[in-house]
């Protein structure tokens, strides 16, 4: 037995195209194409068809998963940056609040409501977060989950905006369909596009300030407003799912800083695999229904979700992500040594 | 530029806790001149820099870069007028690629202002910068992942990276610590085109060889304390400098 290891072992070949430059492609054959399309068009096609075969209780969770992805795709482009943040539900519950009290008591409609929510929530957070750039790791981890924790018994114990009863009526939107596309649309251009952020030098800046921030300092860049500008960015995206949320549900409470938006889209990050984006999606589409299905089987579902979420993290630590792109790429086969 | 030095260091202190890591050292620096810096370990040659670059801030005294006060300010900051630093250990970006390590200073407001530059010539900028030190451009070393390099390489990296933000004042810290000797070489003769082209350079060094035989000026520091500058010669030859080195009292 021990010899028949010796002899044989795995190889991996790259499959596919070999004139590789990170930016350019060489493209010889329809085959090419396909290798590279196919993988980058299943997302897109995949969400945009499944909303029309689904039934109308699957096509809810699918928007609900929808958010929980734009919110596992904003703490993916925070990790970006080296800001580790468990503090989603802040981003969340501060757009849901902004939209969902500008409707309230101002009577905006709600497209205007949203966009105020999401670009002025989106400054809101990045200033409310933007004292604790300086701090790393572990402490953004604290301060963010910290501000997400505090805002609803902030809200509860002063019983500004509504207090614990929330705020409603709030401003639907036109069917269910319209806003199941939205809430694609909107992950598929956060997806692209934040895809395409981290391969520009903007995106090399983020990811070499994760790596050390100090030599990105003697490189003359100021890395504190770089933070600040990727805590924008990902406040924005967390903000509009918030505010969506908001008028998709038409009621906006204290449930929006719950946990779940904290810790639903770290998993999906997590499992899926940091860093791609594509992981975060991923994740959360998994995540997501799974944790729907699981509602079946009543209180046992925590423990099934924390048991297959275990599994993943240990028999899959580099995430499904990177999992499936490396069989992707890699022919694997046995060769005689 | 006669009596007007690049850079003023004054007075220039730093205590860490009950330590004196940097004591009252003051110097000048023309434009053009090649300072080296020598010292035993725990000199405060690495503090020195830290103070002049920003990452530390002094106790007391001020740095002047161009006339300008400079002291305290944030590293980027005084990146940002011109002064460029390497390492002692190493810090890059080992998830990137070798020339995507250049394109962090050739990303900074400085050089955008300097020589402008989009996405995709900010690549050529970079790898042209890598051939100069000895990254064979058409071989895949500078496509590798920095962090997969040997240790000369990634010194090598450092230097091209502190190049790229177009410095006016360099500092190499240990630049050659680590590295094969005939890397110290072709190196060396790296850091000799840029001093002849005009570029004033600081070296801190424990090759004193290397270091006496292209330094305009050395300067001996001993616990944080300057105890000797001059010509190379002239501290070689100084009884402080044998002290330091050599010990006090000679023993056989």
């Amino acid at each position: 037995m021990a010899e028949a290891e010796i002899d044989y072992r795995k190889e991996r070949i790259d499959r596919g195209i070999k004139a590789r430059a990170d930016t350019i492609f060489a493209i010889s054959s329809y085959r090419d194409i396909l290798y590279l399309l196919l993988p980058r068009a299943l997302p897109v096609v995949a969400l945009l068809v499944l909303p029309l075969i689904l039934s109308q209780y699957w096509v809810k969770v699918l928007t609900h998963t929808c958010m929980i992805a734009l919110l596992a795709l904003s703490w993916d482009l925070l990790a970006s940056i080296g800001l580790v943040s468990f503090g989603q539900a802040l981003l969340f519950g501060v757009g849901a609040y902004i939209s969902g009290a500008l409707n309230h008591y101002f009577n905006l409609p709600y497209g205007l409501a949203m966009l105020i929510a999401v670009f002025g929530g989106g400054i809101f957070c990045a200033l409310l977060l933007a004292p604790v750039v300086r701090l790393r790791g572990v402490y953004f981890a604290i301060f963010s989950l910290m501000l997400s924790m505090l805002s609803p018994r902030l809200i509860d114990s002063t019983d500004i905006l509504g207090g614990s009863h929330g705020l409603a009526p709030v401003a639907l939107f036109g069917s269910d369909l319209v806003a199941t596309y939205v809430a694609v649309g909107a992950v598929l251009v956060c997806l692209f596009g934040f895809r395409r952020l981290i391969n520009e030098d903007y995106g090399v800046v983020m990811m070499a300030i994760r790596d050390d921030d100090r030599a990105v300092m003697s490189a003359g860049i100021n890395i504190y407003w770089r933070k600040i500008q990727a805590l924008f960015i990902a406040s924005t995206v967390g903000c509009f799912a918030g505010a969506f949320t908001t008028h998709h549900f038409g009621f906006v409470g204290m449930t929006a800083f719950s946990m779940d938006y904290s810790v639903l889209p770290l998993a999906s990050a997590v499992l899926g695999g940091a860093g791609t984006f594509a992981g975060a999606l991923t994740g959360a589409m998994i995540l997501v229904p799974l944790s729907e299905s699981l509602r079946a089987i009543g209180g046992l579902r925590i423990v099934c979700y924390c048991v297959i979420l275990i599994a993943a993290v240990v028999f899959l630590p580099e995430g499904i992500f990177h999992y499936i792109a490396r069989k992707y790429n890699q022919f694997e086969r046995i060769v005689k040594v | 530029m006669e009596g007007k030095p690049l850079l003023k260091v004054e007075k220039l202190t730093k205590h860490f806790g009950g330590v004196v890591a940097v004591h009252d050292v003051s110097f000048e620096l023309r434009a053009g001149e090649l300072l080296g810096i020598i010292g035993p370990n725990g000199a405060g040659k690495t503090t020195l820099v830290n103070l002049i670059t920003g990452f530390v801030k002094p106790d007391s005294g001020e740095v002047l870069f161009g006339g300008k006060e400079i002291t305290g300010k944030m590293p980027y900051t005084i990146a940002g007028y011109g002064i460029a630093r390497t390492f002692q250990m190493v810090r890059l970006f080992h998830a990137l690629p070798a020339f995507k390590n250049v394109i962090i200073p050739l990303c900074s407001p400085r050089v955008k202002k300097l020589i402008g530059g989009k996405y995709g010539e900010r690549d050529d900028v970079a790898i042209d910068l890598l051939d100069d030190m000895g990254f064979e451009r058409d071989s895949f070393v500078p496509y590798k992942l920095a962090g997969s390099l040997p240790h000369g390489y990634l010194k090598r990296l450092d230097l091209a990276r502190a190049m790229a933000l177009r410095p006016d004042l360099l500092i190499l810290d240990e630049l050659f610590s680590g590295m094969a000797m005939s890397e110290v070489a072709s190196t060396l003769s790296i850091i000799e085109r840029f001093s002849e082209s005009g570029l004033t350079v600081v070296m801190i060094e424990h090759r004193l060889k290397e270091l006496f035989r292209v330094a305009d000026r050395v300067m001996v520091l001993n616990f944080g304390l300057k105890i000797a500058e001059g010509s190379p010669k002239e501290v070689m030859e100084s009884e402080a400098v044998k002290n330091v080195y050599l010990g006090t009292e000679e023993e056989g």
